[in-house]
């Protein structure tokens, strides 16, 4: 059956379901097709009540990750044709609560998100009329690829740290941490010291980084995490050598 | 400085080449991108984000809006939240065509909401399409490309605007190609109106997903494209395959945005005192009939601001609601899904069924070029398809995240926004802007230059209009081309 797609879709409707389930659907195969095209045939002509976010279609919104045979994906850019003729089995992202279906809980992130101060935060309070900033090319690009991150949860969903203790603040937020770290108007390198070594979760990743591997922005966590180790070891042995004069 | 704390940000410019490009391109050397929106807002206590909960109606009482109802979409559960001011910030409704630039959550909820409210839609007849989109998935494909120097191309390999007066084309290999006025970089409408005859003709490629043309931006290189927009070439490889570094990229005219919406004055008040917009969903009058690249972000930056300075404002002088107006409200709204949506027997309509049918009928009687006859249908089809929403049944019954739930109340908005897109559009018998009828395909100042305002009713809307305040540029013909 060259022609069909099948499609088996993690079920879970905690209203009704002591267990999740699986759900096999067969839909006709579209060599242009994304898997979220699949998805919303599904909907849209075979089963109103499958459940799953979506918007933009076109890796903005972050919205659309799930377990493709079992690795993170944006189904907005997940082709079908890649798996063809196999089976494609759907599942929701791993290492978080399940709500319905294909969607995950991640409050979890969101409350992490703010812990490691995610904006700008400037040496002294500069007021509107001083006029704009202004950044040179070469500034910029210190950051610019910490700062692509569409909070898609991929990255969680590949982190081994993360799968064995969701305390670990994770990839995308200590991301974002480095990203304004790293910004040429912030201040914050010392602010944000709690909140990302708070965790022995930073000093257990490792270089060669799965959430680097599945971003699909190329954002670089792993990267991002090496890069918070040496800056905050180094602050604790400045810290050592000089009680006073280290950066704080 | 500790969270919490409220100091005020600075202006800043986007610079990547998905958003406010034109700005951008010209600034990049000096104006790093803006800090993240949601992020920065996160420092701030007082803000209290409620996440993934879908307003239903406003609650309007003693001839003000004082608050919302609002179902958190995880739980089901039916809230009201009360507002000195209500701030509606929804974006456009461009799903209500087949085919748009559009995320799925823009369905005009916001616009529906103050419509319901008795507040009027403003110029909804001025839709505005966008002339490369990307074949199948709708996702735009900037301006920038043909500011670089990209060229359309039929499927004769003619730059074919050169037969609709945009002008002569350079060749590509010129070095004052592209220079400022070249006729790939003419308006939107204009080369989003050849497109539609070029297909008349027989000279658009033919595809099941809609026939498209050619950009061909392969003369620039591997890197300009890089260097230049490299979101364009990113995005063909990914969402059509294509590496248009050795391929042209099928594009054709795709819903962009809606000129028109939530009638407000400058300050983003609406008629409905507590009531404030902002952004596409409002229509300050910014964009007129036809909205010129980046201006959204005047409507997002400078009118955004200014409905936060006066919705606090207006917050400020007005008692808080009561508790019984609150728990009333919520109780109705509760009440008017379980009799409705959730009660009914199935009756063989469903959501994808009706929002099919209504983008169909939107994109054949409202779309590229208008007529009475094609608008007339197109009024009665949504007629009808009102009274087939009447009958919906969900399948989905579940209280939990159930999307065919939110589906439904969006479709319930498109409804509403599609029909004031259709009737003002048939109202305005003559051409401007975006609007184009083949039956009056001229400018029609005496009668038209005038703001249409579409009122909910009954049965149709009401479609009433306002002088238009004209400042510094009276209107004047528009000319393109080598003149």
């Amino acid at each position: 059956m060259s022609d069909q797609t099948v499609l088996e879709v993690h079920r879970y409707l905690p209203d009704e379901d002591a267990e999740p389930r699986f759900q096999s659907y067969e839909v006709t195969y579209k060599e242009k097709w994304v898997v979220l095209d699949a998805m919303n045939h599904i909907k849209a002509e075979i089963d109103p009540t499958l459940s799953f976010r979506w918007s933009c279609r076109m890796g903005i919104c972050g919205s659309c990750g799930m377990m493709v045979n079992g690795e993170p994906k944006l189904t907005c850019e997940t082709f079908i044709r890649d798996y063809h003729p196999d089976t494609i089995k759907v599942e929701p992202l791993t290492h978080f609560p399940v709500v319905r279906d294909l969607v995950i809980n991640m409050e979890d992130f969101m409350e992490k998100l703010p812990s490691v101060s995610p904006w700008l935060i400037p040496a002294e309070d500069e007021p509107l009329e001083d006029g704009e900033h202004q950044q040179t090319p070469a500034q910029v690009a210190q950051y610019q690829r910490f700062s692509m991150c569409i909070n898609c949860m991929l990255c969680y969903s590949a982190c081994p740290v993360y799968g064995l203790d969701s305390k670990f603040t994770g990839p995308a937020a200590l991301a974002l941490a480095q990203r304004y770290n790293l910004d040429s108007r912030d201040d914050g390198h010392g602010h944000r010291a709690d909140a990302v070594t708070a965790h022995e979760g930073i000093w257990e990743s490792t270089y060669v980084g799965e959430c680097t591997q599945v971003c699909p922005k190329g954002v670089d966590p792993a990267g991002a995490i090496q890069m918070l180790k040496l800056s905050y070891a180094l602050d604790w042995a400045k810290s050592l050598v000089m009680p006073r004069g280290g950066r704080t | 400085m500790e969270p919490g704390t409220r100091r005020q940000g600075r202006g800043s410019a986007f610079w990547w080449d998905e958003a406010g490009e034109d700005l951008v391109r010209r600034r990049q050397n000096r104006l790093p991108p803006p800090p993240h929106p949601f992020q920065t807002s996160l420092q701030f206590d007082g803000v209290t984000r409620y996440d993934e909960w879908f307003v239903t109606s406003l609650i309007v009482a003693d001839g003000r809006c004082q608050g919302v109802t609002a179902i958190e979409i995880r739980t089901g559960e039916m809230h009201s939240i009360g507002a000195g001011s209500v701030i509606l910030c929804t974006g456009g409704g461009g799903r209500v065509y087949p085919f748009t630039t559009n995320g799925n959550i823009k369905t005009g909820d916001g616009m529906a909401l103050a419509y319901r409210a008795g507040v009027p839609l403003k110029d909804m007849e001025f839709v505005q399409y966008h002339p490369t989109g990307l074949r199948g998935t709708g996702i735009l494909i900037t301006e920038a490309a043909r500011g670089e120097g990209g060229i359309l191309v039929n499927n004769e390999g003619r730059r074919y605007l050169q037969d609709y007066d945009l002008g002569l084309p350079l060749d590509i290999k010129d070095p004052n190609h592209p220079h400022k006025r070249t006729m790939e970089l003419d308006p939107r409408d204009r080369l989003s109106q050849a497109f539609i005859k070029e297909r008349a003709a027989g000279r658009t490629f033919q595809d099941p997903d809609g026939d498209y043309v050619h950009l061909d931006i392969r003369h620039l290189g591997e890197r300009t494209i890089d260097r230049k927009i490299p979101m364009v070439r990113e995005l063909a490889v990914r969402y059509v395959g294509i590496d248009p570094v050795n391929q042209p990229i099928p594009v054709r005219t795709v819903v962009h945005y809606m000129m028109g919406g939530i009638d407000t004055d400058i300050n983003c008040a609406t008629s409905l005192p507590g009531l404030f917009a902002a952004g596409e969903c409002a229509c300050v009058s910014v964009n007129g009939a036809n909205r010129l690249g980046s201006n959204s972000l005047t409507e997002i930056l400078v009118f955004g601001a200014r409905a936060g300075v006066a919705a606090v404002d207006h917050a400020g002088q007005v008692p808080p609601p009561s508790r019984q107006l609150l728990e009333a409200a919520r109780r109705a709204e509760q009440a008017r899904l379980e009799d409705t949506l959730f009660q009914r027997n199935g009756s063989g309509e469903t959501v994808a069924g009706i929002r099919a049918d209504l983008q169909r009928s939107l994109e054949e009687g409202a779309g590229i070029f208008r007529d009475q006859q094609a608008l007339e249908r197109t009024c009665a089809i949504i007629a009808e398809l009102k009274r087939r929403y009447q009958s919906l049944a969900l399948a989905d019954r579940s209280q939990t995240f159930n999307t065919e739930l939110i589906a439904a109340l969006e479709l319930g908005a498109m409804i509403d926004v599609g029909e004031a897109i259709a009737h003002s559009a048939l109202a305005r018998t003559e051409s401007r802007g975006s609007h184009q009828r083949t039956d009056h395909p001229h400018r029609d100042n005496d009668r038209f230059l005038k703001h249409s305002l579409a009122y909910r009713g009954e049965g149709d809307p009401r479609i009433g209009y306002r002088d238009v305040t004209i400042t510094r540029w009276p209107p004047s013909e528009r000319v393109y081309g080598n003149v």
